[in-house]
């Protein structure tokens, strides 16, 4: 009995489970795989990004995937239009944890200049965002700065409350709605 | 416009020799516009003469424009080009709300996705058409936004995605899937279809049996947007049409408003426009060959041109401070002048240049993959890029010659030495030796351009039109005067229409302008060049392959903003 006790003791001390947090943060920070969800301006502007000026694999967020299963960083780079939003939750959903999403670009973070009948006012609407990234479009810097944001946040292990309590605003009562990409029927 | 008064005056003759006296009415605008308002009875025996005896061999654009106090509410417009002695003519019809007009896809078949956007705005029906269904608001959308009663900033959601449908053909309806063939959705979020582009497929093995493609991802409202702002607060929206050459836009936008006012700018803005806009074909066409060698495989291109695109970022930043959506025009004008020594920086950035294109041009367009995947693929016959309106480095690499800059001079470009390269095969290789070989002539253009920059002021100075310089708004009464002024009441040019096009990087760019005399456009129709292009995607890859279809959708250069906007 005292003998066990110890043990319990021992392993409290022992701290294990934090520094394996901590690995894998600097693992996770540094090994970012970005899906560029580029979709208008800043999507160029992105690009830049990658390119060979200012070079994004510097940071670790070398690969680009643009396979959702393979991604952990959703870059949404541009507008989001109300025809896009479902689209976008999909992508989102089809990723894997740990997830992070960082919205670059007026647009993408509040609607920007376009306060318009199409455009969605931000896509922290239907998805959570953890970094936004102001500009029009943001200069590469800015959305290097970013992802050094994101990185920080990761290794601080920052709470996401936005992440945690989110649910698809497409889900009623707990149900998806049903695929219909590949029904041959259209719903009036 | 260069049909002279005397050519219309026996166009009127020839036309009321056909039709009867009166039928018609012909009219010259102010700024020298020719239209013809027809009837909806009239309108389509009327468009179908033009096309096969007057001349006017491509359809440019189709939009409706909405007066909600009329009896008639609707103007049905139609911008006719002739491209042996590059003449336009404007068609109106007024229509009633519900009111069908004939479908002018029998006569050309551009008319077919420009109709369905009318549709999708107004609620205009076209009789005959065959898939007028909604092409650009989500399929949950209620009502038609560009009415004058449709407030700008009433959203309507969407929760779901549209199934995989088709075009409706006599034999077969458009959403019956064929149960023999793979159905394969790609897009809109998949690296070839460029962000937004949705294209939807049947396929026979890998053979294309059908395709279709879904556009309005990136709808961006630009018209009602460009409605409810004061004219210059238009032109960063106009950014914002094609980002990837976006000072050609500003430039497109701000001449269409210069002819409506009447105004003429000085030499040296329209020098220093000309270098903005080469600088800009120069930069678009790298992404359309950088991008296209990504699709097909290719990466080191684009990571080799991006070096040059950053370094016309960096002359932009040093004239305006920003990259990529410079907004560096104003109406009347630039919004200031070059800094010392930055037409010597351009010079420079040509000699850099010029080896690049021909490593580029070395590296891609010599390459044994490059040819095998791009020659002979997906041709377009010279016959069906006129038919569906193409326009620029495409409608050039089928093999007819015209390109606005020489066809309808502006801003000095016919003092400038410079050659049109033109394809002859109208496939994917021919589309990027097009292209490559149109940024050498741009560098000639810029050279020239850059050598010869007159002096003199960069702006009109009429004080209803161009905000004085803060020095006279901070220094005397008057300026301070003429500020507040232009500030309150707004830039407003006279009531009237204007169709002005200039030669983008992707054909014409066309705007079509209403003016009500008040301080913002009264509608603002945009003739995007690659909307034509791109509604002929369906037909051009029916029957190729499914790899062949990703190269072509790249060699169309589609830009999600201008195509949506």
């Amino acid at each position: 009995m005292s003998e066990d006790k110890s043990l319990e003791e021992m392993s409290k001390s022992f701290a294990l489970t934090t520094r394996l947090d901590a690995i894998a943060a600097w693992g996770q920070r540094n090994a970012l795989w970005p899906l560029p969800y580029g979709t208008a301006c800043c999507g160029i502007e992105l690009m830049s990004v990658m390119g060979p000026k200012y070079d994004l694999a510097r940071f670790g967020a070398e690969v680009v995937r643009f396979s959702p299963r393979q991604a952990d960083l959703l870059l949404v780079a541009g507008t989001i239009t109300e025809k896009m939003a479902p689209i976008l939750v999909r992508i989102y959903q089809q990723m894997l944890e740990p997830k992070y999403v960082i919205s670059m670009g007026a647009c993408a973070s509040s609607g920007g200049f376009y306060r318009a009948y199409h455009v969605l006012q931000g896509c922290d609407k239907v998805i959570p965002v953890d970094v936004y990234v102001p500009g029009c479009p943001p200069t590469p810097e800015a959305v290097l700065d970013g992802v050094m944001t994101l990185q920080k946040m990761i290794k601080d292990r920052t709470p996401r409350p936005w992440k945690d309590n989110w649910v698809s605003p497409f889900e009623i009562n707990g149900n998806t709605v049903p695929n219909s990409l590949t029904s041959s029927r259209i719903g009036v | 416009m260069s049909l002279s008064t005397n050519q219309f005056v026996t166009l009127q003759q020839d036309i009321n020799a056909k039709f009867g006296d009166g039928v018609f009415k012909f009219s010259t605008s102010p700024v020298g516009d020719h239209v013809v308002d027809a009837s909806v009875e009239t309108v389509s025996a009327l468009l179908r003469y033009l096309k096969e005896y007057a001349g006017y061999n491509f359809l440019m654009d189709v939009c409706g424009v909405d007066y909600p106090t009329r009896e008639k509410r609707f103007d049905v417009v139609y911008h006719l080009f002739g491209s042996s002695d590059s003449r336009r003519l404007r068609v109106k019809v007024a229509i009633r709300d519900g009111e069908p007009v004939p479908t002018a896809i029998t006569i050309w078949k551009s008319a077919d996705w420009f109709e369905r956007e009318a549709y999708d705005m107004f609620g205009i029906k076209f009789s005959g058409h065959p898939n007028l269904r909604k092409i650009l608001t989500h399929h949950q959308f209620v009502g038609h936004p560009l009415r004058k009663d449709y407030e700008a900033d009433q959203q309507q959601h969407c929760n779901s995605v549209m199934p995989i449908h088709f075009n409706n053909t006599p034999e077969q309806s458009g959403d019956q899937l064929n149960p023999k063939y793979v159905p394969l959705n790609i897009g809109p979020s998949h690296p070839a279809m460029h962000g937004t582009l949705r294209v939807m497929t049947e396929l026979d093995g890998e053979t294309i049996v059908r395709a279709n493609c879904e556009i309005g991802y990136l709808h961006r409202c630009f018209e009602k947007m460009a409605e409810t702002h004061p004219y210059n607060q238009v032109i960063p929206y106009t950014d914002r049409l094609n980002y990837c050459s976006a000072p050609m836009n500003n430039v497109g936008y701000c001449k269409a408003v210069e002819r409506l006012l009447g105004v003429e700018i000085p030499a040296r803005a329209q020098t220093m426009r000309v270098i903005l806009c080469e600088l800009s074909r120069v930069i678009d066409h790298i992404i359309a060959v950088g991008t296209g060698g990504v699709d097909l495989g290719a990466l080191t291109a684009f990571f080799h041109l991006f070096t040059f695109r950053e370094k016309v970022y960096s002359l932009f930043e040093k004239l305006c401070g920003a990259r990529l959506t410079v907004s560096m025009t104003r109406i009347g004008g630039m919004a200031q002048d070059a800094p010392e020594g930055w037409f010597n920086d351009v010079l420079r950035f040509c000699d850099e240049m010029s080896d690049g294109i021909d490593e580029i041009s070395k590296m891609l367009l010599g390459n044994k993959i490059f040819i095998k995947r791009t020659q002979g693929v997906c041709p377009v016959s010279a016959e069906n890029a006129i038919q569906w309106g193409y326009t620029g480095p495409l409608l050039r690499a089928s093999g007819i010659n015209i390109d606005l800059r020489r066809a309808e001079p502006y801003y000095g470009y016919e003092k400038y030495d410079f050659d049109i390269p033109v394809g002859t095969a109208g496939d994917i290789y021919d589309r990027y030796l097009v292209r490559i070989e149109e940024m050498r002539q741009s560098i000639r253009i810029i050279r020239q351009a850059c050598k010869n920059v007159p002096t003199g002021d960069y702006t009109i100075r009429d004080k209803n039109i161009v905000l004085p310089e803060k020095k006279d708004v901070y220094g005397n009464i008057e300026g301070l005067m003429n500020h507040f002024m232009l500030v309150i009441k707004g830039l407003r040019p006279p009531v009237g229409e204007v169709y002005d096009a200039t030669e983008a990087a992707n054909g014409e760019l066309g705007f079509y302008l209403v003016s009500d005399g008040s301080a913002s456009p009264y509608r603002l129709k945009v003739r995007p060049p690659c909307f034509a292009i791109y509604q002929s995607f369906p037909e051009v890859v029916q029957g190729a392959m499914l790899a062949d279809a990703i190269a072509t959708v790249a060699s169309m250069n589609v830009i999600a903003g201008e195509l949506d906007r």
